[in-house]
């Protein structure tokens, strides 16, 4: 008995160093670099747009797990979800400024991170196209380079209102009830309701939103979708084998009996540029709207 | 179970000396584990700060740096004890429930904490932009802790006001009571969850994984106190649970006042998890994990145990929050996960390797 009790705490402590070991190793990577002039973290996908599109991206010494656009975004050090940051995390990355989108959290968090001294550029997040501008100059402000931030706006501005126009063009007087589908977990439909950026992108492209009954997302029942008759399905580009099969979508009892099913007509976009709100929006607007009527 | 009633059945003087011998060495070692946790928590971290300079400027009278003050005092201090008070209350709880329950599965979700908390929180992030600008004000920032410490103590009452008829307590009402009440807030959860926007269910997430990464000053001086009194009540259950062990009349003939035992653990189990649920989230797996450890190395013995138990889940939630903090640097962790994944595999292979010793 006393023999099998020693080993177990023997067991014990086995398996303590080997997590000691694990922790041990994993931490010699992680020293901050304090080297050179202290940089920028971004937090936000679209934030960290605008700052690749205002040619700073190389004072970026960090990111958040949202900000995967451009692809050198990519490279840099991930601190987490925005609103699930670390204050021991962020601070070793030595940010001398944190362009942080609206939402950034958890507020513990930020708390820290204010009595640490870091400066914290809040930036409010929209979606809506007349706030893209807004957010550059902010963001523009925030970076020293108010003069790129003014002349990208307005050129973003300028755009997205050639965008619009042409696709309301395109719309001419029969636009088509588009239904933003957000997620097919389990076969239920998360769909968009009002208010949503999905909403709003639906609307810069000439489309109108088939479901109006609702705000934000949420799951509808299949008699639901076949009433709400869209004539278009637009959901997220997942990429790889996530992405559910037209096929089988439109086998769906939930899909079968819309006007969408008799086209076979599903547009699938990357999500960030898509409902991201940063300098693509114009080609968003664009792409949706060839995807909707045709060039 | 065999070699354990044998034990029992005749205590040779000798092996109950062993046992307690090694279990009273137990609070020695634990005690070393929890102050090494405790420095390397201090000292391991995703910056560049260094405890040990840190302490050198200190010695040596020269002002800190700020980045050194801050992650020191301000995050990586108010962590570690967070992580040692909560650790120990989890662990605590679990082996007090185990006893009083006399069941090994017993954790803190069997009375109702974790459902309770649960739906608290749920709540608070679902409607906490809802409520009057009034209190909000006044909660600010701690709205979803307050509100998880109102849930699993409001739970943990109302179920052991159902299991108690004529001043006493039935276990077995209220372990069932307990699944019943489990149901019914997890539906009133349901309902919040289908309210919740996007942004909510992701927050939701992360608070149901639990995480110390929020660990302030005040949060440690709100819920240490109330931790640190349900640990000391339940430092005096020793005899009561040993007792319980062999059923509640031989408890009650042996002279331990059951009933009053029953209302301290309770409302030690109800104060410490409440507490520890409410500043740190879901963590699972250190009330199940440490008592059993425990009792396959020093006994059964409640009294020693209690006390082993604190040291053992301070020490093992603090190295856990220390890999969730490190292992994908700067990003982290969330420390249910970690407790899960550290802890699981060690409990399996300790319990495979005793199976014929076990009967469970």
């Amino acid at each position: 008995m006393f023999a099998m009790r020693s080993r177990a705490s023997g067991a014990l402590l086995t398996a303590l160093s080997a997590a000691l070991l694990a922790v041990m190793g994993a931490m010699t990577p992680a020293q901050g670099d304090n080297a050179g002039q202290p940089g920028v973290l971004s937090i936000g996908g679209s934030v960290t747009e605008i700052v690749y599109a205002l040619g700073e991206g190389d004072r970026l010494v960090a990111r958040d797990t949202t900000s995967t656009f451009p692809v050198e975004a990519r490279a840099l050090p991930d601190v987490g979800y925005m609103r699930a940051l670390s204050p021991e995390g962020v601070l070793s990355v030595s940010p001398g400024l944190i362009l942080s989108e609206d939402g950034a959290g958890p507020p513990e968090t930020m708390e820290v991170l204010n009595a640490s001294g870091v400066e914290i550029v809040t930036i409010p997040s929209v979606e809506t196209g007349p706030g893209i501008a807004d957010k550059i100059r902010r963001v523009g402000d925030a970076l020293d380079v108010a003069d790129k931030a003014d002349a990208l706006a307005a050129n973003v501005e300028a755009e997205i209102a050639a965008a619009r126009s042409r696709a309301e063009d395109l719309a001419g007087d029969a636009p088509k009830r588009v239904l933003f589908v957000l997620s097919m977990q389990g076969g239920r439909v998360m769909a968009s309701g009002t208010g949503t950026a999905a909403a709003s992108i639906i609307e810069l492209a000439g489309g109108v939103n088939a479901v109006t009954e609702f705000e934000g997302y949420k799951p509808m029942t299949d008699e639901a979708v076949s009433r709400a008759e869209p004539d278009v399905i637009l959901m997220m580009d997942r990429g790889g084998d996530h992405a559910i099969a037209n096929e089988v979508l439109f086998g769906m009892p939930a899909f079968q009996p819309t006007p969408a099913a008799e086209t076979g007509a599903i547009v699938r976009m990357d999500g960030l540029f898509l409902l991201g709100f940063g300098p693509r929006t114009a080609k968003a607007v664009t792409d949706l709207s060839q995807h909707l009527y045709g060039s | 179970m065999s070699a354990a009633s044998e034990t029992q059945a005749a205590p040779t003087p000798a092996r109950a000396r062993d046992r307690r011998a090694l279990a009273r060495q137990a609070h020695a070692w634990l005690a070393l584990l929890l102050l090494g946790s405790c420095i390397a928590s201090l000292a391991i971290g995703a910056s560049g700060a260094s405890l040990w300079s840190a302490l050198w400027h200190m010695a040596s009278g020269e002002p800190l740096s700020q980045l050194e003050r801050v992650v020191l005092f301000d995050i990586r201090l108010p962590r570690t004890l967070l992580g040692l008070l909560v650790g120990a209350a989890l662990a605590v709880s679990g082996t007090v429930l185990q006893g009083l329950f006399r069941n090994p599965l017993a954790d803190p979700g069997i009375v109702g904490v974790s459902a309770g908390a649960g739906l608290g929180a749920i709540g608070a992030i679902v409607l906490g932009a809802s409520l009057p600008a009034a209190i909000r004000e006044v909660a600010g920032m701690y709205l979803v802790p307050i509100a998880a410490f109102a849930g699993s103590w409001l739970s943990v009452m109302l179920l052991y006001g159902v299991a108690t008829h004529r001043g006493r307590t039935s276990v077995a009402t209220m372990l069932l009571a307990g699944l019943a009440l489990t149901a019914l807030t997890g539906a009133l959860a349901g309902i919040l969850v289908y309210a919740a926007d996007d942004q909510q269910l992701r927050d939701l997430t992360f608070w149901q994984m639990g995480s110390l990464a929020g660990a302030t000053w005040s949060k440690i001086l709100t819920a240490g106190p109330l931790i640190l009194l349900a640990l000391l009540g339940a430092a005096f259950l020793g005899r009561a649970l040993n007792g319980l062990a062999m059923g509640e009349a031989t408890a009650m003939h042996l002279g331990i006042h059951v009933q009053r035992a029953k209302n301290l653990a309770v409302l030690a189990v109800a104060a410490a998890t409440g507490a520890a649920v409410a500043v740190s989230g879901g963590i699972g797996f250190v009330g199940i994990v440490v008592p059993h450890l425990l009792r396959l190395a020093t006994g059964p013995d409640h009294g020693p145990l209690l006390i082993n138990a604190a040291l053992l889940g301070g020490a093992l939630l603090i190295w856990a929050d220390v890999a969730a903090r490190v292992i994908i640097a700067p990003a982290e962790l969330p420390i249910g996960i970690v407790t899960a994944v550290l802890g699981a595999p060690v409990f399996l292979w300790i319990l495979l390797r005793r199976r014929g010793v076990l009967d469970l």
